[in-house]
């Protein structure tokens, strides 16, 4: 059980450690500022702020599909220059979106990121049907994504990325376009993948109670330019279930992330 | 009752025989000296069965001038249509002299082809490329850039070759924005090959067409014959369409939306 990753194991370097990062897209304005912050191994982090404030930018630059313009990036203690970017297997994103190809069926969409990188196909088959089984998906291999529903598609999204059991899991605003049951049932079941998997994970949400259920850190960050602004250590104990949420020491997490959303979102309205 | 499918082939047959009554009536209504300006439907059929032999033969030809126009319009606007998705700067390059290619009046540019590769199937299938070859670039192009941003980002993130990103992403993607540019080709295809037999065929051998077919009922003011090649073409419009149509139907049916139906 990976359960709460603290940073115990002062030898083990930060999954994902962040050094006074400043991210600007071109000659535009700063858009992350000073950013600091080290993941260890098995850290889930939620990311909230108001919307705006590089979230997103903050993923898209751990993936390495766009460049740190100042401070330094490193993964695992290795520098995440945009050479070697993502080593691929070790990184999987999810994004608010399905994001599947349309013309493929469900087992290969999952197979994609296996298939492009030239994965044996006997391996193939075996990992996908693994991934699939990870969010309950089997029976619809031979579907095609029309013919899911919303949350079911993002399952299969969560099942691509898994599927090249990775180290970091970035996902953003998966669930934003879901109904809440089924945003409850998925955070459940994605839990329940981090008891049988170990990665770290970047969660961005809007949604500060999904956040406290999810997560062992919540970062809150302010906008213009994009900072940290605080952070909150969630010390619910995993695994976390529907009875969490009923936990008084949750909704009391809960109340105290969203004050301080609140005035964080303040303070960018004035 | 078997309601909705009955209904899409009572309905056409309707229309049709609303359209033939329509025809009689306006020729009976006609005095006896214009009445040549409208042949019966009758005299149309005769014409069919006198002219039988040459306007089978002149079908088959504008048929091959359509069909091999329209297949090299389709290969070399897909292989442009590649080029020009690699980069805007090779789009700005390129652009107005697409443009310009369209612009020119066949009727122009037919003597001029004459003068280089002769009259006959040559010029008219080189007409049918150049009428089809436009609408097919155009949308495939933009077929080809204009693939989810999400989904680029996605093989970026899985390091895709450039090759796999065209491969397995740009170019399904853009299937159906190519069977838009299909379907338009199809309905000019027998058109331009028309217009280019009509402009620069020749009779040598029996390399006439259809349009060299109404030329020559029109100057012998064979009007019923000139009917019955006006239905030809339609037919072999038709034809083109329906097997756009079901080509189309083959590749998207299964994932794409404007075929959603419950059946699946
Ligand atoms: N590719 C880009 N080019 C230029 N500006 C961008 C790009 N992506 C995001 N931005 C800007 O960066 C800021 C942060 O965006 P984003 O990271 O998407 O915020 P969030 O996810 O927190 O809502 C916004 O002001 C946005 O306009
Ligand atoms: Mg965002």
């Amino acid at each position: 059980m990976s359960s709460t990753a603290s940073s115990s194991a002062k030898n083990v370097p930060p999954a994902v450690e962040f050094r006074a990062v400043e991210k600007r897209y071109g000659a535009g304005p700063v858009i992350l500022d000073a950013f600091s912050l080290a993941a260890a191994p098995g850290d889930f982090i939620a990311l909230i702020g108001p919307s705006g404030c590089g979230k997103s930018t903050l993923l898209k630059l751990i993936a390495g599909l766009s460049p740190v313009t100042a401070g330094a990036l490193l993964l695992g203690g290795r520098a995440a220059t945009p050479e070697r970017a993502s080593t691929g297997d070790e990184l999987a994103y999810v994004f608010q979106e399905p994001t599947l190809l349309p013309w493929l069926t469900v087992a290969a969409n999952v197979a994609l990121p296996l298939e492009l990188r030239a994965t044996p196909p006997d391996r193939r088959a075996e990992l996908v049907r693994t991934a699939l089984a990870l969010v309950g998906l089997e029976p619809r291999a031979a579907y095609y994504p029309r013919q899911l529903s919303g949350g079911q598609k993002m399952r299969v999204s969560i099942a691509r990325a898994l599927v090249l059991s990775p180290q970091i899991l970035l996902l953003d605003e998966p669930f934003g376009a879901l109904d809440e049951m089924t945003r409850d049932r998925l955070n459940e079941e994605l839990l329940a993948i981090r008891e049988r998997q170990s990665w770290t994970a970047f969660f961005v949400t809007h949604s500060v109670a999904e956040a406290v259920f999810l997560s062992n850190r919540i970062v809150v960050m302010s906008a213009n330019p994009g900072r940290l602004h605080r952070e909150i250590r969630v010390d619910l104990p995993y695994p976390r279930t529907p009875a969490t949420r009923r936990d008084p020491a949750y909704h009391a997490l809960v109340d105290e992330a969203s004050q301080l959303l609140r005035s964080v979102e303040d303070t960018v309205a004035t | 009752m078997p309601p909705r499918r009955f209904l899409t082939i009572l309905l056409p047959a309707f229309a049709g025989a609303l359209f033939v009554a329509i025809w009689i009536f306006v020729r009976a209504s006609l005095s006896d000296d214009f009445r040549f300006l409208l042949p019966a439907p009758t005299e149309v059929l005769a014409a069919f069965r006198d002219h039988g032999d040459e306007l089978w033969r002149a079908t088959l030809n504008t048929a091959a001038g359509a069909t091999l126009g329209f297949l090299a319009a389709v290969v070399v606007s897909f292989l442009l249509s590649l080029l020009l998705s690699l980069s805007p700067l090779v789009r700005v390059t390129f652009y107005p002299y697409l443009m310009l290619l369209q612009m020119t009046p066949i009727i122009v540019f037919a003597p001029i082809l004459v003068l280089w590769v002769g009259a006959g199937l040559q010029s008219v299938t080189i007409i049918t490329f150049l009428i089809c070859f436009f609408p097919l670039a155009v949308n495939t192009t933009q077929g080809l850039v204009s693939t989810d941003r999400n989904l680029v980002e996605l093989f970026q993130l899985y390091r895709a070759t450039k090759f796999q990103e065209i491969r397995r992403l740009r170019i399904p993607a853009a299937l159906p924005y190519f069977f838009t540019g299909l379907r338009i080709a199809a309905t000019l295809a027998p058109i331009g090959a028309l217009v280019g037999d009509y402009t620069a065929g020749s009779s040598a051998g029996d390399g006439g067409g259809l349009g060299f077919q109404t030329i020559i009922y029109s100057s012998q003011a064979k009007y019923p014959a000139l009917f019955a090649t006006a239905a030809v073409c339609c037919a072999l419009g038709f034809i083109f369409v329906a097997g756009v149509l079901s080509l189309s139907w083959l590749s998207l049916r299964k994932w794409h939306d404007s075929y959603d139906r419950a059946d699946t």
